[in-house]
């Protein structure tokens, strides 16, 4: 019997020749990252549990992003004890101010193919995007990794999700992601992996791969996994000869297959307030807003800048009407201003933000009240996400935000 | 054999984590300051009515979204004895069993049951409720193993001799 992506890594982890679904297995861990805001918490319970030294200082990655710029004095405190923590465990990663955790991982290389890291946030499943196994834990797991170096897990079951052909003009991988999620469901991966494959997602950019591992958890899922390819190997920074042990086995096994064909996919939105409450655009056309947000570990990076830039050129953001741009990080911010496209967001009328994660976990930035109601780019819909909850949040492309940002209301973005 | 009887409190499916505890609050010094606000997006008066040893039965997905460990520890603050839910997202019931909170998947009993009920826990057997019982599947071995040490804090004590 062959193997599904997972279990290979597993496998390799492990040295075990062979695993199933449904063991438990102790794994080394590859990396952890750790966020601001659950900084305190981590160390206090690290400290509570009678651990002195991390396990490796070199697999401990800081990053400050939820917090980042402050938005109450408060916050601060997370800043000065993840500092003196970096200080006294002399920990080689940290980022105070370079961008979002899940944009920075893979960016940086500490995300690699066919390694297993975990972080403190839900969508740590970004990094599947290289075919790497990444999950969410809390911070006492977190704390307990911090000192030994493992972590249980059980081995999930996988979804085989095949998409073939060309998708149409205006419609993007946050799209065929939005689609999927409202196929399973908000809980229809629970404790599985998503593996993707068909042509569809080869053609695919490692950003846009990003998009759809980074929202997998709203389907509930452990982690959401694309065979590495040159343009992962070179992403990465690493060879093909170095990962080509991972690939899924064609006689592996699977609990279900979802196929679809990429031309019969449409501009999709979340709307309020599950994400799996999915509709085309165009059954929402004309329906006002106070706010866009293109921004965020789902949709923050070049690519997603691009598309708005290219859609809102010698264009204005209507009246009444907030658009707030958000890159994923420092380099996709330098890239972009490169690139002329923040001057093209500012001339429109953008509010071009410094990267970090602000509106999109409700912090700072743009948050919402009563009655308002926000087309965004970002992952979460839920009640109270971006504001108070009486704020109506719709999820979507850039293409689509950046098209509705102009109007004023919903709209679907153009298909040429 | 534990058995324990609380009032039960009713949710709904997709009870996610910025319900239980929203981000606005984290950022508060300890779960103790976060407490009252718990719920608050969908029923902003809950926290102050839960008490001591009463069971919050819900939907499916009960903890999806966001990884924030507060969300269990809150829970268990306000005095809530176990979580009943038809099923749990994975991170919040890895959060929950290191933390020492008991959860209980059941499939049947959240139709039957009206908020205010008094149900009946038997552990790893079965739930009683309106005269009926409600089959309980125990957990596996080595989560049982950190629920019974009080929770992965305590289980990492042991270990390090603290």
């Amino acid at each position: 019997m062959g193997h599904t992506l997972i279990e290979k890594i597993v496998m390799r982890n492990t040295g075990e020749p062979s695993v199933s679904p449904g063991e438990i297995k102790t794994v080394k861990v590859d990396r952890v990252m750790i966020h601001d805001i659950f900084i305190p918490f981590v160390v206090d319970k690290f400290r509570e549990m009678g651990f002195q030294k991390v396990w490796d200082q070199d697999k401990v990655v800081l990053i400050y992003d939820h917090l980042v710029p402050t938005s109450a004095v408060e916050d601060v405190r997370h800043f000065k004890i993840g500092d003196a923590f970096v200080k006294e465990q002399g920990l080689k990663h940290f980022h105070r101010a370079d961008g979002i955790c899940h944009q920075l991982m893979p960016e940086m290389g500490y995300a690699k193919p066919g390694n297993i890291v975990f972080g403190t946030d839900s969508h740590t499943t970004t990094y599947g995007c290289v075919c790497c196994f990444s999950s969410g834990i809390g911070y006492t797991e977190m704390a307990a990794v911090l000192g030994t170096g493992e972590m249980w897990i059980r081995v999930p079951e996988t979804i085989k999700v095949v998409i073939n052909g060309k998708l149409p003009k205006g419609v993007y991988a946050k799209d065929i992601i939005l689609r999927l999620i409202g196929d399973l469901r908000a809980d229809g991966a629970t404790y599985k992996v998503l593996e993707f494959s068909g042509s569809t997602v080869e053609e695919m950019s490692v950003s846009s791969r990003m998009t759809i591992s980074n929202m997998a958890i709203e389907a509930g899922a452990k982690a959401a996994l694309f065979a590495p390819d040159e343009k992962t190997c070179a992403y990465s920074g690493v060879k093909m000869e170095d990962v080509d042990w991972l690939y899924a086995d064609e006689d592996a096994s699977y609990c279900q297959v979802m196929e679809y064909r990429a031309e019969e996919m449409a501009a999709v939105l979340a709307c309020p307030s599950q994400v799996d409450n999915i509709h085309n655009v165009s059954e929402m056309a004309g329906t006002k807003l106070d706010q866009v947000f293109i921004g965020s570990c789902t949709n923050g990076r070049l690519e997603d800048l691009s598309v708005a830039a290219k859609i809102l050129k010698g264009k204005k953001v209507a009246p009444f009407v907030k658009l707030i741009v958000t890159p994923a990080s420092r380099s996709i911010y330098q890239e972009a201003v490169k690139e002329g496209y923040i001057r093209i967001l500012a001339e429109a009328g953008a509010i071009v933000t410094h990267p970090g994660c602000g509106l999109c976990c409700g912090r700072a930035c743009g948050i919402l009240t009563d009655g308002e109601r926000v087309l965004a780019t970002n992952n979460r819909n839920f009640l109270g996400r971006m504001g108070t909850s009486k704020v109506e949040i719709f999820l979507g492309s850039p293409a689509t935000a950046a098209a509705s940002a102009a109007a004023g209301y919903i709209t679907v973005p153009e298909q040429e | 054999m534990t058995q324990f009887t609380g009032k039960v409190w009713l949710l709904g499916d997709d009870i996610d984590t910025d319900i239980i505890i929203p981000t606005e609050y984290l950022a508060l010094p300890g779960v103790e300051d976060m407490k009252k606000y718990a719920f608050s997006p969908l029923r902003e008066e809950l926290a102050g009515q839960i008490g001591q040893g009463d069971i919050i039965v819900a939907g499916k997905n009960f903890g999806c979204g966001s990884s924030r460990e507060q969300a269990p520890e809150i829970i268990k603050q306000l005095g809530v004895r176990c979580v009943i839910a038809k099923s749990f997202a994975r991170i919040f019931f890895r959060n929950a069993i290191n933390n020492g909170l008991l959860l209980i998947e059941s499939g049947g009993l959240r139709d039957d049951v009206a908020e205010g009920d008094v149900i009946t826990v038997t552990m790893g057997e079965k739930i009683q409720a309106g005269g009926k019982d409600y089959p309980i599947t125990p957990l596996p071995e080595n989560l049982m193993d950190i629920l019974n040490a009080g929770g992965l804090v305590k289980a990492m004590q042991a270990r390090n001799g603290v």
